[in-house]
């Protein structure tokens, strides 16, 4: 990695040093915007901490695109305040905009790198359309190129990259004018699962070593898991619940937080859950979400100890998501004695743990 | 083929080559601005306006349905406004800039709109303007469209510059008339047409070539 990429906002330029500055990058109050009769935003307040990745994620349709737009006023809201480094946006013509999006930048799904332009051409451009001297951008370029891994395609044309390469020249393009925020507009929907592996790591590294801030959005729970410090779930041009990553993971309250982790989080086997019946039978199958000392414990074994007769392990696991584990078990426990359920359901709640009954199975698996 | 008529297929050569070179040029430097006009002032465009795109459109359209033939004597009085006469090769280069230019202007307008939006939009969010958004994207991006409609257009002008035989322009199409048609020179008539056949393939070749250098879009 390459020493001399300065951080964004750096004194190099006077009038972006702001003593003043407040530690929200983005503030937005109360944002809507429709489209014929459907909403795509209604009524979104989010802020964006300096330094943090921010992801949003939500199901195509639910508004993200529109919210990421109205960040550098791509999109204009119907109504709310857009506050960018404190400064309110929504009044500003397109001619007082231009000096603000060179403060913020992009990426895209499918990259939108110029064709007719070489790659250092590609990553210089912010720079041209900012009048800068063509040494100096060919320069920041090759820093550029450097810090995303690709110099030795400075003279190449974007025709001959693959999906990963043209995103990574997509962020060294987005990073040529020291943004003081990166949008990512699904910027790895496009790519492979090992491509997007090595693009979000990218991310992660810009995000500590430059401390730039980071707002993504992503219909992907792993996108979220892997790099955002913060995530907000979004549906229907509505905020449904936001936090730290790792919280929301072990305890998603709403159906869709549910419903977009379940793709990543253990569920239970599908030839079990068929053969699930809502009256008693041969045995009980418990979900047990655990997160933060629950997790860390030694649950299962404990609750050995404390309620003597056996249960067993179906299926589960225990990930770490921000260094902090989060975990969903399934048990099965036999027998239709309910006092036995209820002492094991007891105890783990006791331990912080969260428990439902999913069911009953007639025969034992 | 007397040495004379060889000297006139000559001077055929050069005028037809002069007509479609000027008039070419000419449609090129009022019929891409036009195209740009038209997709900016589009619904969406980087300079919504529609009614100015409607007035453009109309003009246009309004041009490209007269018949060449009848435009040419139409505008005789545009012509010898400008030109000073109305009769020779150079009165014959003003109809064929006024047809050429609306027609190339269509041709550039589908070429600019093949661009892909999302590149427009990349260079909004970079902080660029209209100018920067038609410099750095438009029309690089829409170049091998905009070179190989100009070669249409030129092949096209060298047929429409035999119908100027009519106001006295001279060049080949005249020629072949004249001489070929109504005395019944057949070795006239066959040398234009080679090199008509010449002409329209070598700017052809030339236009695909450049082309195919430009085009750096990989389909």
């Amino acid at each position: 990695m390459n020493q001399h990429i300065s951080a964004p906002g750096d004194a190099a330029d006077p009038t972006h040093a702001r003593p003043d500055a407040p530690q929200d990058v983005v503030r937005l109050v109360d944002l809507k915007r429709r489209f014929g009769v459907t909403a795509a935003l209604d009524g979104i307040s989010l802020t964006v901490r300096k330094g943090e990745i921010l992801g949003i994620i939500g199901r195509s349709g639910a508004g993200k695109s529109t919210l990421i737009r109205c960040l550098n006023g791509l999109e204009r809201p119907d109504s709310g305040e857009v506050f960018i480094e404190g400064r309110e946006i929504g009044r500003l013509g397109e001619r007082d905009l231009q000096p603000l999006r060179r403060r913020i930048g992009m990426i895209f799904q499918h990259f939108n790198l110029l064709s007719a332009k070489t790659v250092e051409d590609n990553v210089a451009l912010p720079l041209k359309i900012e009048r800068r001297p063509k040494a100096e951008r060919l320069q920041r370029a090759a820093e550029l190129l450097d810090l995303v891994g690709l110099s030795e395609k400075a003279k190449a044309y974007p025709v001959s990259l693959s999906g990963g390469q043209k995103q990574r020249v997509g962020i060294a393009r987005a990073l040529a004018a020291r943004p003081a925020l990166l949008l990512s507009d699904e910027a790895t929907s496009a790519l492979d699962p090992e491509t997007t592996r090595s693009i979000l790591a990218l991310l992660k590294d810009i995000n500590r070593q430059l401390g730039l801030t980071i707002l993504l959005i992503t219909h992907e729970m792993e996108v979220i898991r892997s790099i955002a410090d913060r995530v907000a779930v979004i549906d229907a041009g509505r905020i449904v619940e936001q936090g730290p990553v790792w919280s929301v993971f072990a305890n998603p309250r709403s159906e869709i937080t549910r419903s977009l982790l379940g793709a990543i989080r253990p569920q239970l086997p599908a030839e079990l859950a068929a053969r699930l019946l809502p009256a008693a039978g041969a045995e009980t199958i418990l979900r047990v979400d655990v997160a933060g000392e629950a997790a860390s414990s030694p649950l299962l074994s404990d609750l050995a100890i404390a309620v003597p007769g056996a249960f067993r392990l179906v299926h589960g696991g225990i990930d770490h998501i921000q260094q902090q584990p989060v975990g969903t078990l399934f048990l099965s426990v036999p027998g239709s004695d309910a006092n036995h359920l209820a002492h094991i359901i007891t105890f783990l709640k006791a331990r912080q743990a969260r428990v439902e009954v999913l069911g009953h199975v007639a025969h034992p698996v | 083929m007397s040495p004379i008529l060889f000297e006139l297929l000559l001077r055929s050569i050069w005028e037809t080559v002069l007509m479609t070179a000027a008039s070419g040029l000419i449609s090129l430097v009022f019929g891409l601005p036009l195209g740009l006009a038209l997709i900016a002032t589009e619904r969406g465009g980087i300079a919504e306006s529609l009614w100015v795109n409607r007035v453009l459109g109309a003009v246009i359209n309004g041009f490209r349905s007269v018949p060449f033939i009848i435009l040419l004597v139409a505008l005789i009085p545009v012509t010898r406004l400008i030109v000073g006469t109305s009769i020779g090769t150079w009165a014959a280069i003003v109809p064929l800039s006024i047809a050429a230019t609306p027609y190339y202007a269509r041709i550039a307008e589908v070429s600019l709109r093949e661009v892909d939006h999302g590149l427009i939009e990349a260079a909004r969010a970079m902080g660029g303007n209209r100018w920067t958004i038609i410099r750095e994207v438009l029309v690089p991006e829409a170049l091998p469209g905009i070179v190989a409609g100009f070669t249409v257009t030129l092949v096209t002008l060298i047929g429409a510059s035999a119908m100027a035989g009519a106001i006295g322009a001279g060049g080949l199409g005249d020629l072949a008339i004249r001489y070929g048609y109504q005395r019944f020179e057949t070795s006239v008539m066959i040398a234009v047409v080679i090199v008509l056949i010449i002409l329209v393939c070598g700017i052809q070749w030339a236009g695909d070539r450049l082309v195919a250098r430009l085009d750096r879009r990989g389909r």
